[in-house]
């Protein structure tokens, strides 16, 4: 069992904070989103949990190890995000190569697959590479490094609707035949709801909520009806938000429902969740 | 074996994912798209062509060995049971009173359809 934790993570940027007491666990064999608004800190915290950038305080553990300038636990891990690190001069089929000495292996079989399906040339330079092919690249890597964790930041950056459509059928299909754990930042919610079997959502430097999706939207009610009977039904519970339309109301409700009978004019649905990610990070509570 | 084109998946957002797996699979059946002792589509093939998560589809399936619509044969993968189809009639008999007709005379009571009037309104139905 690989376990990745990290504990009580603190980070500022000057006088800003960035992170604020992170306490976290990745399980082995998961698909976890990681949600937050931008300048959240999902990229600062990405960035600690490979070692790129260090923790003010904090530690971050593979198997109760630290990570920190430990050579046999970053090698568990690749992180794919926006900075370069390949000169543009370098040819693609080199840096893959060179990518196999650092990490001690590269599944040659499924990065030419991959290269076919995407239609990318792998004898052309870094430099040459649009933005959406950029990603592409990064993308093979990541999926063909033998890692026990892949951490993907913002993977879809630039690839068009039939492209995206393209990697997450092939990460499933990589994640089917060798399951590995997967954290993905991403702000295309909808696109990875059903993909990802666990949620971490990250809101002005703090953990919001870590848990499976499942039990997030088991939780997760829009209560529409004439207002009276919707405020009356949805008195005490926690309320995350509000939408009127006349005298047409919908309340949001994330916890447990009471036991009052619902009148009959009063519909209860659950909610998605990229909604209810839009209720609990925006400033005003999603109150219209 | 059963193409994924013969899959017609319309997901909603009300329901967990791997029920509505599991309902689309047993419709599938149903309506003969799935045929008894013919192979269902993998796990793996679901996954990528709808991006749903595998242990999400291996839930819904599960549902559907549990009731025993499918059955797995080992190192090949999923089949539909003999006699699934007859298994899925009698549930759906079982569950026609409380899913349709409370609603639907729910429904005609608002609107004021007395009860003859209703009944007469099922025959043209019928006849149609």
């Amino acid at each position: 069992m690989s376990e990745l934790k990290l504990e009580q993570i603190n980070k500022s940027f000057g006088k800003k904070t960035i992170l604020s007491n992170i306490n976290l666990s990745f399980s082995e064999n998961k698909i976890y989103g990681l949600l937050g608004r931008n300048g959240a800190g999902k990229s600062t915290l990405l960035n600690i949990i490979v070692n790129r950038i260090f923790a003010d305080s904090g530690m971050v553990r593979i198997d109760g190890e630290n990570i920190n300038d430990n050579d046999r636990k970053l090698d568990l891990m690749y992180l794919m995000s926006e900075v370069d690190l390949y000169a543009n001069g370098d040819k693609l089929s080199k840096i893959l190569e060179n990518t196999e000495k650092l990490y001690g292996g590269f599944n040659w079989e499924l990065s030419e697959k991959l290269a076919k399906k995407f239609e990318i040339n792998l004898d052309q330079k870094y430099g040459k590479l649009s933005t959406g092919y950029h990603s592409i690249f990064k993308l093979i890597i990541a999926l063909c490094v033998p890692v026990k964790f892949v951490i993907l930041d913002e993977p879809i950056l630039g690839l068009d609707a039939n492209h995206r459509d393209l990697f997450y059928s092939e990460l499933l299909q990589s994640y089917s035949d060798n399951p590995r754990t997967f954290i993905i930042s991403t702000h295309l919610i909808e696109e990875v709801t059903n993909i990802i079997s666990d949620v971490v959502i990250l809101d002005n430097s703090r953990i919001l909520l870590a848990a499976p999706v499942e039990e997030i939207l088991d939780q997760a009610y829009g209560i529409v009806g004439p207002q009276n009977e919707v405020d009356d039904y949805t008195k005490g519970l926690n309320i995350i938000g509000t939408d009127k339309m006349g005298n047409l109301k919908t309340t949001y409700v994330y916890g447990n429902l009471n036991d009052n009978p619902v009148p009959d004019t009063v519909q209860i649905s659950n909610l998605d969740l990229q909604k209810l990610f839009v209720l609990l990070t925006s400033k005003n509570g999603g109150n219209n | 074996m059963i193409g994924l084109k013969n899959m017609k998946f319309k997901f909603n957002d009300t329901d967990p994912i791997y029920l509505q797996v599991a309902n689309q699979i047993e419709d599938a059946i149903f309506n003969g798209s799935f045929l008894e002792e013919e192979q269902i589509p993998s796990t793996t093939e679901i996954s990528k062509n709808f991006h749903i998560n595998p242990a999400t589809v291996l839930k819904g399936m599960n549902i559907l060995v549990n009731k025993s619509l499918i059955y797995k044969k080992r190192g090949l993968g999923m089949f539909v049971s003999k006699g699934a189809r007859e298994i899925i009639i009698e549930h759906r008999k079982e569950l026609f009173y409380d899913q349709f007709v409370t609603d639907f005379v729910r429904e005609a009571k608002n609107l004021h359809i007395s009860e003859a009037n209703l009944l007469d309104l099922i025959k043209r139905g019928y006849n149609k």
